[in-house]
């Protein structure tokens, strides 16, 4: 039998086709741009939106949980203000409904050694950057925001050059009525250089806006790069945001995701390691409540010898909320002397949370060390009466608990103000619990 | 009245019946050794004193200074004066020794009351407790118990116990899995802590402790109650005879 397995189309994904159809020649970027588009409009067409009989996609089944598509934002009317990280001086790159801003932001350039693009200006001049070709490209998620993408930056970090001030490419929802917004940006930080990458996304409660956003990193030969992704988004927010990365010898790569916000929130990560020697953590902490329901979903290709990566997630789940984490590790016939080790914790508040928790290991080379080891599981009681045994009353010792709990994932991060920025957001987000 | 009043105290676990009608009294300031064979309900009577869940009270009463404690949640038992030093301490991964007796003795103040603990003067306090337990610097900065040895964590709860100044302590064989210098330590760290404002249980199966530890009156537990009451002689002779002769008795 030749039936179609495609399903009938959904209205969410019938109304991105209209879209399509209605903004494909208005959308910025031409030529070489507007071909990328229609590439991958016509695969995204082709697959529709990703659901749970897409092993990928399993937990998060985006047919059910986009039930319409939003229209696409317009730029913003009113200029605003950019939310930075309590205590943390950046540089700041606002990306407002989907396009580059560049009255909300203050790069402050200083340093010629860092170079800051708007994104179809850089596709117009560059052409030996080849857009969209990261780990990455073959997810429906990603094909959409290609299609889509409607602006964002670019940041270029020249070979040596070590940036010192974090960079914040700060995504921002700014509208009244629910939109789309589809920003995509590049940021390249060239050999032996040094970056920290702060992403931030943020967007009023209430309303149920959407954003796919992509952001494709490339790190070069001995870089460090240090990024970190913080969700605040409003409470009815639907989001998916990519993040390929490739990664060169010898480089430093820590990426950690923090999560609070959003309604539907999937964070999908894909890193190649091409070449050897490279040394990179990968981690995140998420804590939600209500039915709010956060992804984070891995694919880690160790595509060269002699590479170590740490995964390590840690979720604290209240309420009705759904926590899932998927890691998948894949060792390359070639890539010997592989160190990759997986561990992603959950912790429960509540009878009503879910933990869903999917690690897989494909290993096609014999000398390698790889583990992974998942758990889940309420608070320890033997902990909270040794707490409460010494005077802590109940609330104050679990509270404690979830914040140690916590704690010891946002020890991952490297750089000294946003870390104490995010135990300042999770000790805020156990108050806003009491 | 006693300071501490245990009355034809009941007691089950997961519906096994571990106290069987204990009756005791510490008076204060005394310090009052518990010995018994295992099994005899020594870890129960101190959990149950200090509120552990799970321990269902079908019987009998608790007196603290004449208020019954048994309706308390462990932390307002501890805000009483109430202090368990655990036979075996829990790990708690992520929280710093420092925040912790912080965390715990300013609770407690407030429970009761009193005033916070500056920083400065909890520093200094800290400081001048835990250089006689020998902890230094380094183990106060590291999480509670993570990576410490026996020794090590019987020594840090000595050290909470110093810190926040219980008006009854219950020592739960302190002196299991440590070596004889570990125990002097220890010992010391305890004698020290005498006072005739503290009252003091110290559980243990072996005289050893109470060589060092000199108790003021021993019990002796078997099947859930106690069998016998002396003097710190009483220690000596079960050292010598064993528990077997007490067997009968709580029969």
């Amino acid at each position: 039998m030749n039936a179609d397995v495609r399903a009938m189309k959904t209205p969410a994904e019938q109304a991105l086709s209209a879209a399509f159809a209605a903004a494909r020649g208005a959308l910025p970027g031409k030529g070489a741009v507007g071909t990328l588009r229609e590439d991958a409009f016509r695969r995204f067409d082709a697959s529709g939106l990703p659901h749970r009989r897409i092993e990928e996609w399993k937990y998060t089944d985006l047919r059910a949980l986009m039930r319409e598509a939003k229209p696409l934002a317009e730029p913003a009317k009113t200029k605003g203000v950019v939310q930075g990280l309590s205590g943390v001086e950046a540089s700041r790159v606002a990306i407002v409904n989907g396009r580059y801003e560049p009255d909300w932001s203050d790069f402050n350039a200083g340093d010629p050694g860092i170079t800051l693009t708007e994104l179809f200006a850089f596709a117009a001049e560059q052409t030996s950057y080849r857009l969209g070709d990261v780990p990455g490209k073959d997810d429906t998620a990603f094909w959409l925001n290609t299609a889509f993408m409607t602006g964002g930056v670019v940041v270029r970090v020249k070979k040596g050059v070590c940036v010192e001030k974090p960079v914040q490419l700060a995504h921002i929802f700014a509208s009244a009525a629910a939109a789309a917004m589809y920003p995509r940006c590049v940021v390249i930080v060239e050999a032996g250089a040094r970056l920290t990458l702060i992403e931030s996304f943020d967007g009023p409660d209430g309303i149920d806006y959407q954003v796919n956003s992509a952001i494709e990193l490339v790190i070069g030969e001995g870089a460090l790069v240090d990024h970190i992704k913080i969700g605040r988004d409003g409470d009815a927010a639907l989001r998916v945001s990519t993040l390929g990365v490739t990664v060169d010898a010898k480089a430093n790569y820590r990426d950690f995701a923090f999560t609070t916000g959003g309604a539907v929130v999937r964070n999908q990560t894909f890193v190649r390691f091409g070449r050897e020697g490279t040394e990179a953590t990968i981690s995140g902490a998420t804590l939600i409540k209500n039915r709010q329901h956060v992804d984070n979903t891995l694919v880690i290709e160790h595509a060269a010898g002699g590479c170590t990566s740490r995964e390590r997630f840690r979720s604290v789940l209240d309420d009705e909320s759904h926590g899932i984490f998927q890691g998948k590790i894949v060792v390359e016939p070639h890539a010997q002397k592989t160190d990759a080790k997986m561990a992603s914790h959950a912790l429960l508040l509540s009878d009503e949370a879910e933990s869903d928790n999917k690690p897989e290991l494909e290993i096609f080379a014999d000398d390698v060390q790889c583990g992974h080891g998942a758990t889940a599981g309420a608070l320890d009681n033997t902990l909270k009466f040794y707490l409460m045994s010494r005077g802590i009353p109940e609330d104050q010792a679990e509270a404690l608990l979830i914040q140690a709990f916590v704690g010891e994932a946002i020890e991952d991060v490297a750089h000294e103000g946003v870390r104490e920025a995010l135990l300042q957001a999770s000790v805020k987000w156990l108050d806003a619990r009491a | 009245m006693a300071f501490l009043e245990v009355k034809n105290l009941h007691v089950e676990v997961e519906d096994k019946k571990i106290l069987n009608g204990l009756t005791l009294s510490v008076e204060k300031g005394q310090v009052a050794a518990i010995m018994g064979p295992n099994g005899s309900g020594k870890s129960t009577l101190a959990y149950v004193l200090a509120g552990k869940d799970n321990y269902k009270v079908t019987e009998g009463d608790v007196l603290l200074d004449g208020e019954s404690i048994l309706e308390m949640a462990p932390d307002e038992r501890a805000a009483k004066g109430v202090f368990l030093a655990f036979q075996y301490p829990v790990e708690v991964p992520g929280v710093a020794t420092m925040t912790f007796l912080r965390t715990a003795l300013n609770a407690q103040r407030k429970t009761r009351g009193e005033a916070e603990f500056s920083t400065p003067e909890f520093m200094k306090l800290v400081r001048e407790t835990s250089k006689h337990l020998g902890i230094d610097q380094e183990m106060l900065r590291r999480a509670v118990n993570v990576g410490f040895s026996g020794g090590e964590k019987k020594r840090n709860e000595i050290l909470q116990m110093a810190v926040l100044q219980p008006r009854l302590a219950v020592l739960d064989e302190t002196d299991s899995g440590l070596d004889i210098d570990a125990l002097k330590i220890v010992a010391e760290g305890v004698n020290r802590l005498r006072s005739p404002e503290r009252s003091m249980i110290v559980i243990t199966h072996y005289q050893r402790l109470l060589n060092f530890i000199v108790p003021d009156v021993v019990h002796v537990m078997a099947k859930g109650k106690v069998v016998k009451s002396g003097g710190k002689e009483l220690a000596l002779q079960l050292e010598a005879k064993g528990y077997a002769q007490f067997a009968d008795e709580a029969a």
